[in-house]
């Protein structure tokens, strides 16, 4: 008997497998029929959207939003091949990556946010170290290698800089955060325009790769001497110190909500129609020079229309109700005129001409 | 566990019965037969379907970049010009490095499995050293994000570098992270491998030749230097290969410690960046097309090293002794 | 006299040396295994099988639907990989003493040895690419590919062992080949098998860079097949890189799963040999 039992167990392994696949439809049933939204992309934003898909869950617990930072590269990547219902990117798609969708795709900005350069160092853990766009570059280069660089040293004086080596940690992954990073230094510093460039994936001189805002973020923590890139909210929420950055204007300015904001409004008087826009290095007095808007990309025809629909409510409560959640999370949240455009590309969308009953215009100020 | 399984069954297997003497008078064995060889013909299938979609995935790399592409040091998506070399070379580097520290550890392990350890010691101990085949790659990659290159960083870099900091080899600054560390964790993850392997190898050497060695006086040394090593020689060799093969395509353990940069460097203590690390980190991520083909390019080389390596294990292994399950994991 | 003696010393250094690789080769194992068991241990609670991944910060996550998903990915990887597999180990065994057997035998052993990575690109490129979506089911397959080549070979083995005894009684009582081999011959190598399928089970279970490119990652619980499915694996690997304690402490929890899920697959897998050895 002993011998028959195994194969008992198999037969029985196999009928559970089958068993699960049958029956997968008739499981979880809500009220609404569930909707499940798929969504990948930018690292970026991730903490905010993860609440905010949190949140409205609880609202419409029928729409399943399920968003994968994988990285904005990675967004656009599958928003392209539709293996996802909507991407995410923190740069704004090239007119080349766009030639190569099979449909037209609107950028939704989404929110504001930061490219904040922290670091862990003994001995600065609560100082905020000041940075110029040349020191930035030159340290991102590779070429101000060490902590106690006499460069550094003027732009901070009588900060205790130790002296280590620096270890620069990017991104390995295809990241909207570095192409805003990247983009700004392009545009600041010559020397880094011409030897790396801009781009969501560049060639990195020195330092460590990292998966992620999260990725980079965890690297920092667990490398001594390092510096790096990330979105404010990963600064934040890990307690680890960022640097002020030199704006135009020549101010030191620190990612605040307010210097973001201001960096933004530099901009929004004259907002392309396509809302593609970099806002880095703004002329503004009190702007914080690395700083972005956030886009959701999705197609505007939804090949499916319920899905269309649940999409287009999920974002139209973003813009408004989810911008209250932003500030908390250290993001800014969009400038009225920003969300005004949102709208119309919301109502762009078909077949969901406008959103859905249960939270029309009236929901909104 | 499966080994004793496969090596009795190596021992005590009669001939298969002759076709004829089987006969297929009956319709459903006819059925049958042929249903069976459809499924075997899926392995095979499989195969050249594999092989078939990596070269059709890497097709615009193949034609932009040629064979200059496994030369090509550059990796740099922003000006789209692709060359696999500084992965080429992280692959080759950390997996020499595994073996460099794996070989004569599990060599040592498997002479004393299988010609000292007493009767009694060599199960548990067996089980054990399978047990360290099992552990799933991301399990080591986290014990290796927390632990190892803490500790590698600590005890051994920072002193290292202070000692021998003048050698290529030890230069630069000690994190933790980067070649070192990736190749250390495969070490851990090739050796049992290499050890169930080559102690399966030993055992198939048969007793006579110990037997003689010991009756002329050898020591247990001596006879395992002259006697079992020596005919055991291409099998160990096959166990080597197949360790190496699992290094070479072991992928998030990797990643997740070598550091991620497509570097070619001197130093250990620098990052590196492995062919499947590559794959693992911007598959999904790569928003050009060249790019795309490019890791897919990549994929299509990992895919055809490993397949030539494992090919030549095979058979140097097959002469002497069944492969064990656990025999490989990529 | 003296050489003997020196003779003797290399001896026991050699020995000593043999001893010292053992230990040197266990010492990370045992590493391994305290980390895991003692991090593990304090990560895990009840919301860990009950609650789903929250944004940082919100109380009571958990992993169920990683879970259930490597429990589903498994299953489907069986469903993908066994009776393929276990069909082609007939053949090979009962048949396949020709050329088309041994080209089949040496594709299962080369697939056996190719990367995990690269049969997620070609699972993507494949599956999910056509089914414009990732799925449990891309993943389902790629695993499935993975265990495939494993149990074929397994199962030629243990159908070549069984003795041709068995084979004749059973054709001496008239019954049909076919029958023969399902009704003799793979019942008395069933458990045999049975252990090497869940050899190939417990490599399967920590599989994470395939599943990367196919079952991708899901936030909800979900069975949906058609639908992206979260999985152990892949959520210690997201976990493990992030900045975040209380992600680091669920990764442990989970390793601490996953390493007990695949240790008593081992375990069970060597007492069923052990049990079957008398025999």
């Amino acid at each position: 008997m002993p011998r028959s039992l195994p194969l008992a167990a198999l037969l029985a392994l196999a009928a559970a497998a089958c068993k699960r696949e049958g029956a997968a439809p008739s499981e979880d049933r809500p009220a609404r029929p569930a909707v499940s939204l798929q969504g990948a992309g930018a690292t970026f934003p991730y903490p905010l959207y993860s609440k905010w898909i949190f949140e409205y869950g609880k609202q419409r617990p029928e729409i399943r939003v399920n968003y994968q930072s994988i990285g904005s590269g990675g967004g656009i990547r599958q928003l392209i091949e539709r293996t996802v219902d909507f991407g995410a990117t923190d740069a704004p798609m090239t007119d080349q990556e766009l030639a190569k969708a099979s449909g037209r795709i609107v950028h939704l900005p989404t929110t504001l946010g930061a490219v904040a350069v922290t670091y862990q160092v003994r001995g600065l853990e609560a100082s905020s170290l000041q940075f110029s766009p040349e020191a930035l570059a030159g340290v991102f280069l590779g070429e101000i290698a060490r902590w106690d660089d006499p460069e550094l040293a003027e732009l901070n004086p009588g900060v205790p800089l130790p002296a280590e080596p620096i270890t620069v940690i990017h991104r390995s992954d295809g990241s909207g955060t570095t192409a805003i990073f990247t983009g700004y230094l392009a545009k600041v510093s010559p020397g880094w325009n011409e030897k790396v460039g801009a781009g969501k994936s560049v060639r990195f001189p020195s330092g460590l790769g990292a998966k992620g805002n999260e990725g980079v973020t965890g690297q920092i923590k667990s490398t001594p001497g390092s510096i790096g890139y990330v979105e404010l909210a990963y600064a934040r929420q890990n307690k680890l110190p960022v640097a002020a950055v030199r704006n135009r204007a020549g101010r030191p300015a620190l990612p605040t909500l307010e210097a973001v904001s201001a960096a933004a409004a530099a901009f929004t008087g004259s907002l392309p129609e396509d809302l593609r826009l970099s806002i880095v290095d703004p002329p503004a007095e009190s702007a914080y020079p690395i700083s972005s808007f956030s886009y959701v990309l999705v197609y505007e025809q939804q090949p499916d229309p319920v899905k269309g629909q649940a999409l287009v409510d999920f974002l139209w409560w973003a813009i408004h109700e989810g911008q209250a959640m932003a500030p908390q999370l250290d993001y800014a949240p969009l400038p009225e005129a920003v969300v005004r455009k949102v709208e119309e590309k919301l109502r762009s969308i078909s077949p969901s001409k406008r959103p859905s009953p249960l939270q029309g215009e009236g929901s909104w100020p | 566990m499966a080994v004793s399984v496969t090596a009795l069954g190596r021992l005590s297997l009669p001939r298969r019965l002759a076709p004829a003497f089987w006969g297929e008078a009956h319709l459903g064995d006819r059925a049958f037969r042929l249903c069976t060889a459809a499924f075997a013909a899926g392995a095979l299938l499989t195969l050249a379907a594999l092989a078939l979609q990596m070269t059709r995935a890497s097709a615009l790399s193949l034609r932009r970049f040629g064979p200059g592409f496994v030369l090509g040091t550059e990796w740099d998506p922003v000006r789209e010009s692709f060359g696999a070399l500084p992965f080429l070379f992280g692959t080759v580097v950390s997996s020499a490095l595994a073996l460099l520290i794996a070989v004569p550890v599990s060599l040592g392990a498997a002479i004393f499995l299988s010609e000292l350890a007493p009767g009694w010691l060599r199960s548990p101990i067996g089980f054990l050293l399978e047990l360290l085949a099992a552990i799933p790659s991301v399990v080591y990659g986290l014990w290796g994000i927390f632990v190892l290159a803490p500790w590698l960083r600590d005890t051994v870099q920072r002193p290292l570098s202070g000692a021998l900091g003048g050698l290529p080899f030890f230069s630069g600054t000690p994190r933790g992270f980067g070649m070192m560390a990736g190749g250390l964790i495969l070490a851990i993850m090739v050796l049992p491998t290499i050890a169930s392997v080559s102690r399966e190898v030993m055992r198939a050497v048969p007793v006579g030749l110990r037997e003689a060695a010991l009756a002329l006086g050898a020591t247990r040394w001596e006879t395992v230097r002259h006697s079992v090593l020596p005919s055991a020689r291409s099998g160990l060799v096959g166990a080597i290969i197949l360790g190496l093969g699992r290094a070479l395509g072991e992928t998030m353990a990797v990643t997740m410690v070598i550091g991620n940069r497509a570097e070619i460097s001197a130093s250990l203590f620098e990052p590196g960046y492995t062919m499947a690390s590559v794959i693992a980190n911007e598959f999904t991520e790569a928003a050009g097309d060249l790019y795309l083909s490019s890791l897919a390019e990549i994929g299509l080389l990992l895919f055809g090293v490993t397949l030539l390596l494992n090919a030549l294990a095979r058979l140097l292994v097959w002469r002497i002794a069944r492969l064990p399950d656990g025999a490989r994991r990529a | 006299m003296d050489r003997y003696r020196r003779r003797s010393a290399i001896d026991r250094l050699a020995k000593a040396a043999c001893v010292a690789a053992v230990l040197l080769a266990l010492v990370p194992l045992a590493s391994l295994l305290a980390y895991v068991a003692a991090k593990g241990v304090s990560g895990l609670s009840l919301s860990f099988f009950t609650g789903l991944p929250k944004p940082v910060g919100e109380p009571d996550g958990g992993m169920v639907n990683a879970v259930t998903g490597t429990l589903v990915l498994v299953g489907l990887a069986c469903l993908f990989g066994v009776p393929p597999g276990v069909m082609a180990g007939i053949y090979l065994a009962e048949f396949g003493d020709n050329r088309f057997g041994k080209a089949v035998r040496f594709s299962a052993d080369v697939l056996s040895g190719v990367p995990s990575i690269v049969v997620g690109i070609f699972v993507y490129t494949l599956l999910v690419l056509w089914m414009r979506g990732f799925s449990a089911l891309a993943g389902g397959v790629a695993l499935g590919i993975i265990m495939l080549p494993t149990v074929t070979r397994t199962t030629e083995e243990l159908v070549r062992m069984v003795p041709d005894s068995l084979r004749e009684a059973a054709l001496a009582l008239g019954v049909p080949r076919w029958k023969a081999i399902v009704r003799v011959v793979l019942r008395t190598a069933a458990p045999g098998i049975l252990t090497g399928l869940m050899l190939a089970v417990a490599r399967v279970a920590g599989e994470t860079a395939p599943l990367l490119f196919t079952a991708f990652n899901n936030r909800f619980w979900s069975i949906d097949l058609s639908q992206p499915m979260a999985s152990m694996p892949v959520q210690i690997f997201t976990y493990a890189v992030s900045p975040y304690e209380e992600w680091h402490r669920q990764a442990w929890a989970a390793a601490l799963v996953l390493v007990a899920m695949v240790l008593a697959l081992n375990a069970g897998a060597r007492l069923l040999l052990h049990r079957r050895a008398p025999r």
